[in-house]
């Protein structure tokens, strides 16, 4: 186990928020097309009440923040909230599109010790970026501003979500990452928007695109290992959790909502009500999601994929339970090793599997957050 | 090697938090992680560059948990030239004054 995953566990067992996700604004200069946000920006937190939200969080031992949006490069006063940030010792990483970012900006970014960036890329060519993102010249400005990232020494990611658009292009993506000097992570998740539409799903990749993905050392690390059959269950798995999602994580809104991980929209309060504490350790609904082991999921405790699976709890929430199995996250145990999950099986006979292109997945990245 | 009239600072290119007796320290530079025990911790949250080392291990550690003073000693100037290694900390034969945190 490494270090972090330690460190990671017992924040676990002692109820800390080690790592927290604040979306500034969801307002954004570009329009991707599976984007899961609206980009309303009315009722946004003030500057001085988001720092009092990092202050709090800084006050539940809080380590990692992701700054994210919308793109959060929008707000006049970012940097003055990175900047606020880093002087309560946050480990800081801010996720934005980078169009925002020049050579001035990429300075401040280092200046500030910002551990890393992460952007969003979606294909080499032009024509296919910047049709996602509907804003002409996004592709040239984002490998701009990397650049500049790179010249001052910034740790960039780039993410590349894979959809039936561009998923041809993943591995040109990973040649240009190469050449810029960047991390390359490849993410073949398309999320329900969260007001509950479903209709971006549609923009997946097909299943057999899945399962190539997934079966190549260069995306997932060890494939053999990785679509291996499940070893068979025992106790510790079941007494675990199945993610960090409001364990060890939560996500706050623009709006000042508390919600156990942006990919899980679980309402458990407000920080424009209570505080930030209050919420963590006494919400009914964060309490709820900590009684839930395993053992206690109606389906997924005697899959046969419960040891391995990466199932999203947040996925099975906008299912209708989050008790329940995440069917996307079925379908990729699936594709890993050929064995239908206890979902699947189960469901033969009375709704049909996920349709080919409908597919979306999460939880490649194996990272703490 | 630190001397223990030593001024200690704590590096601006670090992420740290402290988690019950842990501290957990993280470099921006090169993503190194530190975890630092209950002793450790005593002596990062006092190293306010206006405290000498002597004055921390004896107020801070030796006070505190069951150790010569002799032995706190030579654990201290050790642990600070390890951090002192890896850009964690800074040291200074005069008080460096410090920004006050938010």
């Amino acid at each position: 186990m490494s270090l972090l995953a330690e460190i990671n566990d017992k924040a676990t067992a002692r109820g800390i928020p080690l790592a927290a996700h604040m979306d500034i604004t969801w307002r954004c200069n570009e329009r991707c097309v599976h984007c899961y946000l609206d980009h309303d920006g009315k009722g946004e937190m003030s500057t001085d009440e988001i720092k009092d939200v990092l202050r709090q969080l800084a006050d539940c031992s809080t380590f990692f923040l992701s700054i994210s949006g919308g793109e959060p490069l929008l707000r006049r006063d970012c940097f003055e909230i990175l900047e606020y940030a880093r002087a309560l010792r946050f480990n800081v990483k801010l996720k934005t599109n980078a169009v925002m970012i020049g050579p001035k900006e990429a300075a401040r970014i280092r200046k500030l010790g910002i551990e890393q960036v992460q952007i969003s890329l979606y294909s080499h060519r032009p024509e296919v970026h910047d049709a996602i993102t509907k804003l002409p010249g996004s592709l040239r400005r984002t490998t701009n501003a990397i650049r500049h990232l790179k010249a001052n020494g910034v740790k960039v990611s780039i993410t590349n979500v894979l959809m039936k658009y561009n998923s041809r292009d993943v591995k040109a993506v990973k040649q240009l990452a190469a050449e810029l000097g960047v991390n390359f992570v490849v993410d073949p998740t398309i999320t329900p928007m969260l007001n509950g539409d479903r209709s971006i799903l549609s923009l997946g990749i097909t299943a057999a695109e899945l399962e190539e993905i997934m079966r190549e050392d260069e995306y997932v690390g060890d494939a053999a290992e990785d679509c291996a059959p499940a070893s068979s269950h025992d106790d510790d798995v079941l007494d675990g959790y199945s993610c960090s999602a409001g364990h060890s994580l939560a996500y706050i809104s623009p709006f000042g909502d508390v919600y156990p991980c942006v990919q899980f929209p679980m309402p458990c309060g407000s920080v424009r009500r209570q505080t930030f504490r209050e919420i963590w350790y006494d919400s009914p609904a964060f309490t709820e999601l900590r009684s839930v082991r395993v053992r206690d999921l109606h389906t997924c405790s005697h899959c046969t994929h419960n040891a391995s699976c990466s199932r999203c709890p947040g996925l099975a929430y906008m299912e209708g339970d989050f008790r329940g199995p995440s069917s996307v996250d079925c379908q990729k145990s699936y594709l890993r090793t050929g064995i239908p999950s206890a979902a699947m099986l189960g469901a033969e006979n009375r709704v049909p599997l996920i349709p080919s292109g409908l597919v979306q997945i999460s939880g490649l990245q194996r990272a703490i957050m | 090697m630190a001397s223990t009239e030593m001024y200690l600072t704590q590096s601006a290119d670090i992420a740290s938090r402290t988690l019950g007796d842990d501290t957990l320290i993280m470099s921006t530079l090169d993503s190194t992680v530190f975890v630092l025990n209950s002793v450790g911790t005593a002596i990062w949250n006092a190293a306010d560059g206006a405290t000498p080392l002597s004055r921390i291990i004896h107020e801070r550690v030796c006070s505190e948990f069951d150790v010569t003073d002799e032995q706190a000693t030579a654990d201290a100037t050790e642990f600070v030239d390890e951090l002192v290694k890896h850009g964690i900390l800074s040291i200074s034969d005069t008080p460096v004054p410090q920004q006050e945190a938010p």
